[in-house]
């Protein structure tokens, strides 16, 4: 691995505000990203998984800047992308692309597969007709899509060939990291297999680096080499995927551990049911926010919020137990 | 919001089990086929005076009787309805060509230009449209050019507001995010993702909206400051028969019945489009 990561995320924040009334009176923020840090390096995996409503896909749509963050630094390439304006950003988006986690609503119903696929290109390069033809073409066969089908419009397929167009656009441009945002999540089990499956291949061929975003660690474990696992817009444990599945540090990533099933129907295992409420992400507790629901928990943890520490190893965990 | 070839043939299905909208779209055929032909079937000056035949009622010579000056009823009918469908076209035009990219760039953008737009949209809207289109004839002046004009601006904060609304739901959906993640510029975002997204409510507003737009030119014309005389204008035929009412009732009846059945058909179509194409506002 290079020593310079391909992506670096600094105290990134993201508040949205809460807006009640006729006058749209501002009467909180919700939390949605709070202080989150994380590096990525080329030709990596890293998995973020998190229950619904923690900030994930806000990390995201960040990282993009489709939304802006409130405060931080995203490094990519050496770059600092909240500092650029429009037109450089516009360029970078050429090597940083998303796959979305609806295939349905991400494909413009009007435009056919081969436009779909064509856009980015169009965008970016200046290609004769033929030439952009050429590598649509060439993209829907490396997703696995028949190029007679680039005339169709997106109804006419099935949600993972809709995926699959929806990677194939993001691979248009031979981009260095994509971030999928639980791009399986919405696809049936067989087809999400195929989707996978894809992608790693994808991965070995064009050396991507994917920001793996899903709240099924079964399919995040399969895919990732490193794993962060996020709460009420905070990454409360980060380790080797290997590290993070064997021994789990956080009770929160514990807890979620337990609840991945195992395909072996006599095979007893502990679940660790998490009792208690996820306080609202509009108020949130001072202290510890796994507090309500963590079985571990010490007086020191409702008033104080556990720093992000590292383990060694590159085993990050924020934990008082720790 | 799907298109598409089977998509298509639904449609048409749709529409031949709308006898309403059957109906409207027969009206606006027969319309345009007059338009059109016109000349053939009326040979000869629809304008020229004939004192000596002044106010006759219908007979062979003259289907629809003649007017004040004598000239053949049925002829201005058939001429007028070219000046109705310029009209309807020009001032569908004007709302088109100022509304929709108006209503595009301030539902998509928002913040101050939306701010700016929607005070100056709510302010036109504040005024009945026929009293706006008046109040601009009052300052632009009469005739026919000014007529397209004043009607089609009334018009045009109905567009702004339609493709507003419908842009600001077409805006968040994913594939106009994916648009921008691509690097996809605004401007053909706009076009190319937004616009044909929005198209089924502007195709619907465009056919009410002639209907209207024949309707409130024949008002100006009936009051006398739409386009002028000799020119065979529905409206204006009209409002000179007015002083003949009770002896000559057919000098204003036949014209009258003419708006009647053009903007019936615009409307009944428009109706019977909104119906197929968009069933939410069913």
């Amino acid at each position: 691995m290079d020593p310079i990561p391909l992506l670096q995320v600094k105290h990134l924040k993201k508040y949205f505000p809460v807006r009640k009334g006729i006058f749209s009176k501002r009467i909180g923020w919700v939390q949605a990203v709070e202080e989150i840090s994380f590096h990525l390096h080329s030709g990596e995996t890293l998995g973020l998984v998190g229950e619904s409503g923690c900030g994930k896909t806000t990390v995201g749509r960040c990282i993009l800047r489709l939304l802006e963050p409130d405060a931080g630094e995203i490094w990519f390439e050496g770059e600092d992308l909240l500092r650029m304006d429009a037109e450089s950003l516009r360029k970078v988006r050429a090597r940083l692309q998303i796959i979305f986690q609806d295939p349905y609503s991400s494909l413009n119903p009007r435009m056919t597969a081969g436009e779909i696929i064509a856009e980015p290109i169009r965008n970016h390069t200046r290609c004769s007709r033929k030439e952009i033809q050429d590598q649509v073409s060439f993209l829907m066969d490396k997703v696995g899509l028949h190029p007679e089908q680039a005339h169709r419009f997106p109804h006419e397929f099935s949600g993972g060939q809709r995926q699959r167009i929806g990677i194939a656009r993001a691979l248009a441009l031979h981009p260095r990291l994509i971030i999928c945002d639980e791009p399986v999540s919405a696809l049936d089990v067989s087809i999400q297999a195929q989707v996978i499956n894809l992608l790693v291949n994808l991965q070995e061929e064009m050396g991507l680096s994917y920001l793996f975003i899903a709240h099924d660690l079964s399919v995040v474990e399969h895919i990732s080499d490193r794993v962060a696992v996020m709460y009420l817009g905070k990454i409360v444990e980060l380790a080797k995927d290997t590290v993070l599945y064997s021994s789990p540090k956080h009770p929160y990533t514990e807890a979620l551990l337990s609840a991945v099933p195992i395909p072996n129907p006599k095979m007893k295992k502990q679940r660790i049911l998490l009792q208690g409420e996820i306080p609202s992400p509009i108020n949130l507790p001072k202290g510890c926010r796994f507090y309500s629901r963590c079985s571990y928990r010490m007086d020191h943890c409702r008033e104080v919020d556990p720093e992000f520490k590292d383990l060694g190893e590159g085993h990050w965990v924020a934990c008082h137990l720790y | 919001m799907d298109s598409s070839k089977p998509q298509r043939s639904l449609i048409w299905i749709k529409f031949k089990r709308n006898r309403a909208a059957l109906f409207g779209s027969f009206l606006i055929l027969i319309y345009l086929a007059v338009a059109l032909l016109a000349p053939v079937l009326f040979p000869g000056n629809p304008s020229a005076p004939n004192l000596m035949k002044s106010l006759e009622r219908p007979s062979l010579k003259h289907p629809l009787g003649t007017d004040e000056l004598g000239r053949s009823i049925l002829g201005r009918i058939l001429y007028g309805s070219r000046i109705s469908l310029l009209i309807a076209i020009g001032v569908v035009c004007v709302g088109l060509l100022v509304g929709v990219p108006l209503g595009l760039i301030s539902g998509y953008y928002g913040g101050k230009i939306d701010f700016v737009i929607q005070r100056v949209t709510d302010t036109l809207l504040a005024f009945p449209g026929f009293l706006l289109a008046l109040a601009l004839v009052a300052v632009l002046g009469v005739g026919l050019k000014n007529t397209i004009v004043s009607v089609g601006i009334s018009m045009v904060p109905i567009y702004i507001r339609l493709v507003r609304g419908c842009t600001l739901g077409v805006r968040e959906q994913t594939y106009v995010e994916a648009a921008r993640a691509m690097g996809t510029r605004n401007g053909i975002i706009l076009i190319r993702h937004i616009l044909p997204n929005v198209l089924t409510p502007i195709t619907i507003q465009t056919s009410l909206g002639m209907g209207t737009a024949i309707l409130f030119a024949a008002g100006l014309g009936f009051l006398g400051i739409g386009v002028q005389p000799p020119t065979p204008e529905w409206g204006a035929m009209l409002g000179s028969g007015r002083a003949y009412l009770f002896n000559a009732p057919h000098v204003a009846t036949f014209p009258g019945i003419a708006i009647f059945l053009a903007v019936l058909g615009f409307n009944l179509s428009g109706d019977g489009l909104r119906d197929i194409l968009d069933p939410r506002f069913k």
